[in-house]
Formats: C-alpha cells, sequence, structure tokens
C-alpha cells in the first residue's frame, strides 16, 4: 500500500518535472495566430484596413476586433485563406472596400520640390531623396499602399497601373462561349 | 557501325497522324529577303536584349543590335543589311498576343556582311567560347530559346557530364525543320557536336532520332563514319508522341529517370538540339551570328516545304512563298499539339518559331463543346510524366493550386496527349497552363510581400531607435553633467 502510494507520487514528480520543464524550454514566444495571419496579408502597409500597417491588422483579427474581409490588396483569395486558417466562413468584399488594379506610384519630378513629406509617410522606405532636392520612387520595393499621394503639397505624386507585359502575362482561365440552344430543339 | 543499344521506354505516349511527308518532298529553300523585318528584342528565355542601335542607323548582316543584359540572355542581330526604321512597341509572336519591344529594319536589297571570320575556337579557352556563343546569339532552337551558353556552363565538379544527347526526335506531327537539317547539314551537326563535347568534356555522344526519319538517321550515320568521329551513337527511337520531350527522350536513351525537381545535369546527362547545335558549329566555325533558322511552312499551302528564314521575316510573306491556299483562317507557331495560333500575320519570324501552319476550317475544324470529366482516366493512359491529369484538372478547375502543386502540376510537359485522347474534348492543357501561371505569380507575390515586411519592420524599428536617441539626447541637455562642478569651481579659484 505505502509503496503504491510512494511510487504514484514519484511518477507524479518526475512528470511533472518534465513537463515544468518543457513548459519553460518550449514556450512560444508571442501569438502564433498573428504571425500566420500576417503571413497572408499582402504586406503593402496601406491601412486601407483602418489599422496602420498588416501586423496590427493581423493582430486585430486575431484578438476578434477585425473582420476578415478588410484588406482590398489581398483580394478575395487572401480572404479565403484566411477563412482557411480561422475555420471560418468566406466572407465578401464589404461595400466600401473592393480589390483595387496593381499600381505603382510615380513622382513627376520636375513638379517635386524635395518636402520629404512622402518619404516620411511611404511604409516601406521605397522613396529615395532628401530636403530640397528631388524624390524618386523605387519601384520595385513600392507596394502601390497610395499613402505617400495624400501628403503631397505640389500634387506631383500619380499612381500607374501596372499593365501586363509579354513576361509577365499568363494564360487565362479557359472559358467557352456559351453557344445559343435553339428552344425548338429542347424537349 | 555501332552496336545497337538498349532502349527504354517512358509512359503512356500516342500515335497522331504525323503529317509529316508533305513538307520533306523538296530540299530547304532559301526564303526571299521581305520588304521589311520585324526583330523582336525579347526572343530568348531570360532577360531581354537592350537596343545598342539607333533609329536611322544603317546596319549590315550580323551586326549586333541588341546587347544581353544579365546572366540569362541572348544576343540579337540585324538579319541584313538595311536601315532601322523604328525601335517600338509591336506584337510580336507570343500566344499573349502582346506587345514588345521591336526593331524595324528595312533592308536595302545589298545582304552585305559585317566584317566576320571564323572563330580560332580549338585555342580559346571555355569562357571565350561561351561568351562568343552568348554575343553569337545562339539559343536553344527546339523551341525553348534558352541562351546555349549557360547550358554549357555546367561542368562543375558537381555536375560531370559524361553523356551528350541529341535531340533529334522531333515529335511533334507537321514539324520537319529537325530533320531537313539533320539530312542535308549532317557533318555540320557532327562538328558542332564535338565542339560541344569538347566544352562539357562529355565521353559519349547520342543522337537520338525517331525512326520516322530513316534518312535523316542515315545521313548522320554516314557524316559519323567519314567524319571519323569517334564514339558517337546514331540512335532511332520509336515514334511515339512526345518522345521529343527531353526528360522523355533521355529515358528512352539512358533508361534514367529524371525526377521532379532535378535537372539531367544532375544525372551527367546534358541534351541539346540538332540544329542547336548546328548553329553553335556555325557561330564559332564560320563566325556568323544566329540571323536566320529553318522553319517548315506547311498546312493548308500550296507546297509545304522547309525554308532558311531570315530572324524578322514577317509570317505572311514567307507562308506566301509557299502558296497560301484562299480558306486560311489563321497561322499556327509551333506544332498542333503544343504550338498556339499567331495573334497577326504581320508578327515577324523569331528563333523559336521552328514551323508554321497555316491554318484552316478543314484542317483543323474548332473543337466541338466540352463535356464534363467521366473520369475514365484516359489521360494518365497516356501521361508521360506520370502524373494523374483527371486530378489536376479538377483542381485547376476548382482553383486549388495548394492540390495540384502537390499532385506535381509542374512535371507537366503540357504536351497535350491529355487533351488528345479526352473523350470529353476537355482542353486540360489549357487549365494546367492557368494554374501554373497563377501559382508562379503568387510566388512572385509572397516574395514581393516577404520583403515589404522586412522593410516595414526595419522602418519601423529605426523610427523607434531615433526617437529613443533623440529622447536621450534631451535628456542629457536639460540635466548638466555632473563632472562641469569641478570646472565652475576651477573658475570661481581663478
Amino acid at each position: 500500500m505505502l509503496t503504491a502510494l510512494f511510487v504514484m507520487s514519484g511518477i507524479a514528480l518526475v512528470l511533472g518535472a518534465v513537463l515544468g520543464f518543457a513548459a519553460l524550454k518550449f514556450k512560444v514566444g508571442g501569438n502564433p495566430l498573428i504571425e500566420k495571419i500576417d503571413a497572408i496579408l499582402p504586406q503593402t502597409q496601406c491601412g486601407q484596413c483602418t489599422f496602420p500597417g498588416c501586423k496590427p491588422y493581423a493582430t486585430a483579427i486575431a484578438e476578434g476586433r477585425a473582420d476578415i474581409n478588410q484588406c482590398p490588396p489581398g483580394g478575395e483569395e487572401g480572404i479565403r485563406k484566411l477563412a482557411d486558417l480561422l475555420g471560418v466562413d468566406f466572407k465578401p468584399f464589404g461595400e466600401n472596400a473592393a480589390p483595387a488594379v496593381k499600381s505603382v506610384a510615380f513622382i513627376d519630378e520636375s513638379t517635386c520640390i524635395g518636402c520629404t513629406l512622402c518619404i516620411q509617410a511611404c511604409p516601406v522606405d521605397a522613396i529615395t531623396g532628401a530636403a530640397k532636392q528631388m524624390h524618386t520612387i523605387i519601384s520595385a520595393e513600392c507596394t502601390g499602399c497610395v499613402l505617400c499621394v495624400a501628403p503631397c503639397p505640389v500634387d506631383c505624386i500619380s499612381m500607374i497601373t501596372i499593365e501586363e507585359k509579354v513576361n509577365t502575362w499568363k494564360w487565362k482561365y479557359p472559358v467557352f462561349p456559351i453557344a445559343p440552344i435553339n428552344p425548338a430543339a429542347r424537349p | 557501325m555501332n552496336a545497337p543499344l538498349p532502349l527504354h521506354k517512358f509512359h503512356g505516349g500516342i500515335h497522331p497522324p504525323t503529317h509529316k511527308a508533305q513538307s520533306t518532298q523538296h530540299p530547304i529553300g532559301q526564303a526571299k529577303i521581305p520588304a521589311q523585318l520585324i526583330i523582336p528584342f525579347y526572343q530568348h528565355a531570360g532577360n531581354q536584349a537592350k537596343p545598342i542601335v539607333a533609329v536611322g542607323e544603317r546596319v549590315l548582316k550580323g551586326q549586333m543590335i541588341g546587347m544581353p543584359q544579365g546572366h540569362i540572355s541572348s544576343a540579337i542581330h540585324a538579319s541584313t543589311s538595311g536601315t532601322i526604321s523604328a525601335l517600338d512597341m509591336q506584337t510580336i509572336a507570343h500566344p499573349s498576343g502582346l506587345q514588345d519591344l521591336c526593331a524595324t529594319l528595312l533592308p536595302d536589297g545589298l545582304d552585305e556582311w559585317i566584317a566576320h571570320a571564323p572563330l580560332d575556337y580549338p585555342t580559346m579557352t571555355a569562357d571565350e567560347i561561351r561568351h562568343a556563343l552568348r554575343m553569337a546569339g545562339v539559343v536553344g532552337l527546339g523551341g525553348a530559346t534558352f541562351p546555349s551558353d549557360v547550358k554549357l556552363s555546367r561542368s562543375d565538379a558537381k555536375h560531370v557530364i559524361h553523356t551528350l544527347v541529341l535531340n533529334g526526335a522531333e515529335c511533334e506531327p507537321y514539324i520537319t525543320c529537325d530533320d531537313m537539317v539533320m539530312r542535308e547539314r549532317a557533318a555540320e551537326i557532327l562538328n558542332g557536336a564535338e565542339i560541344v563535347r569538347g566544352l562539357l568534356r562529355a565521353e559519349k555522344i547520342l543522337i537520338g532520332i525517331e525512326d520516322n526519319k530513316p534518312q535523316a538517321i542515315a545521313a548522320l550515320q554516314q557524316a559519323a563514319m567519314q567524319g571519323a568521329h569517334q564514339n558517337i551513337h546514331v540512335v532511332a527511337v520509336p515514334t511515339i508522341y512526345p518522345g521529343g520531350g527531353e526528360k522523355q527522350l533521355l529515358r528512352v536513351l539512358t533508361g534514367i529517370e529524371v525526377p521532379a525537381h532535378q535537372r539531367p545535369t544532375d544525372f551527367g546527362l546534358q541534351c541539346f538540339n540538332v540544329a542547336t547545335v548546328y548553329q553553335i558549329w556555325r557561330a564559332l566555325a564560320l563566325g556568323e551570328p544566329l540571323i536566320s533558322r529553318i522553319v517548315t511552312v506547311t498546312g493548308n499551302v500550296r507546297q509545304a516545304q522547309n525554308y532558311e528564314v531570315l530572324l524578322g521575316t514577317p509570317v505572311l510573306e514567307i507562308v506566301a512563298q509557299a502558296g497560301i491556299l484562299p480558306d486560311t483562317h489563321s497561322y499556327i507557331m509551333g506544332g498542333p499539339m503544343m504550338g498556339f495560333t499567331l495573334p497577326t500575320d504581320a508578327v515577324g519570324v523569331i528563333k523559336a518559331s521552328n514551323c508554321i501552319i497555316a491554318a484552316s476550317a478543314k484542317l483543323f475544324p474548332p473543337p466541338p463543346p466540352a463535356m464534363p470529366c467521366i473520369r475514365c482516366t484516359r489521360c494518365a493512359d497516356v501521361c508521360p510524366a506520370e502524373l494523374q491529369p483527371q486530378d489536376l484538372f479538377w483542381f485547376a478547375k476548382s482553383k486549388n493550386f495548394e492540390q495540384a502543386k502537390k499532385y506535381n502540376l509542374f512535371d507537366c510537359i503540357e504536351c497535350g496527349a491529355c487533351n488528345y485522347v479526352c473523350p470529353s474534348q476537355i482542353p486540360l492543357v489549357q487549365y494546367y497552363r492557368f494554374a501554373k501561371g497563377e501559382i508562379r505569380t503568387q510566388n512572385k507575390e509572397q516574395a514581393n510581400a516577404d520583403t515589404a515586411r522586412q522593410r516595414f519592420e526595419f522602418r519601423f524599428s529605426r523610427i523607434e531607435r531615433e526617437k529613443q536617441e533623440k529622447a536621450a539626447k534631451l535628456a542629457a541637455r536639460e540635466k548638466p553633467a555632473p563632472t562641469e562642478l569641478p570646472i565652475s569651481d576651477k573658475v570661481n579659484e581663478l
């Protein structure tokens, strides 16, 4: 009787120590769900979701403060992936949030006065230039978030739609014309 | 000459009617110099060549007009002498029908060569030869137009090439350009093969030719004998589509099955098209850049024939030479299985144009409407990549790309054998191409998003750091340092 008690409590102690050690050793820092959601978001950092960047939006989704259909740059594909990850139903975009065509910002360099306001607004450091010097967009890094357009005092920034080129072209989803059916021939 | 090699088999394959006889009745003809040439700067895999001529400039035949940019790129040359009349966006021979940068060359009719001489390639280093090929614009002429110099640079410690395989299978219906090159220029092909063998330090050369080209096989065998070439095997492989696919031909000739995500070079094999090898010889032994290629003109024409065509020749002009029959409605570049309908008949012939088929409603009747998939798995029976086309179709149609990737969509060579046998006439390959394009775009966007995230996070931490530094500075200024007290004491003392 006494031996059994010792054995059982001994096992409990050992297992408890192992569990306690594992809890410290393999502690997960932060909320892993936030990272997973953030990986799906397109990282335009545009703020169209009403949050200041993709990570804050991911945090808000994880905490249940935001819906999954607030990211226009991610497109419907993005909503579908979020729905898959979170185990909720797909939700179409609301009326005021629709996916826009992909574009990059362009600075009309002859109009630019070098005020650096757009540089401060750019979330991904895709604008180069210095005070009283002409600015320009590093188009390869531009996410097309439009955040630089509003601050410009001389309206020299415009958004240019990215057109399909031969090396970016891809095959379209096969669509077949529906042949009209002769109503008389129908059974 | 050589003992017959044991041949192997690949999975599936089909036997479509070949339609090759009509274009092999006549020797290779010389196409006329057209009134104008439209030469795109994007004729190869990799980066577009950069124009190095100005509008109005007179150029000579063989003069470089496009400079290669970056590692994978190739040069573009003027196909004849004349004046560059425009450098602008024009429709090119591409399934998209989009426009791209082209040079319009108005020939002066003199066909005057730029100064060129045979290169002394036996004394040149491998790097010099590769550079010469890059500057001569030599790319793979089997259809993929991959720069040849890049393919010749893989013979390092990890990739020791022991066998060079020349692809003369030409399995696709209608196309006979490689057949005719092998018949008429066999000795040159073998000389080119020797150059490539030297560069790759390969021991053996295997030339795979489908057994429906007995004349080409005989010509190469005779040339191998006359040229006293050692360790070259001309092998007749069974005629089955797509036996000319790189991985399929390698499997038939060597029995090696190159797995997914691996290249033939990982197994000591390297494969070149016979016409490419011929052009390599031409670039080195004659010093002539790639400015023309053999094009099969066939289909709905009076006299189907192969022509040596200057690159940039408008498709309509070259087909007109063969005699267009009145009910022709469009032109297909490549074969009926893997080719595509050209957007207009004004596009210029490019390095990838192996065949131009004049299409009529009689030759290529419009496909009947696709019926639902009945999962008969006939497509799986013929798939040379041993995939499950019916499942891939399902996934591509429902845009379930993750699952399509898991089922090895990217091993699909888009040969169209599944389309050919499908009893429901579903254009399966169109779905695979769509899914591949979407997956590639998604991967690219993911990579872009990752860099954007990094940049965003770096900017955020930089701003935080600047704030802290500023605060620290401010604090330092507001509270004078205690070390200053003794100085004031000293002043008082003074």
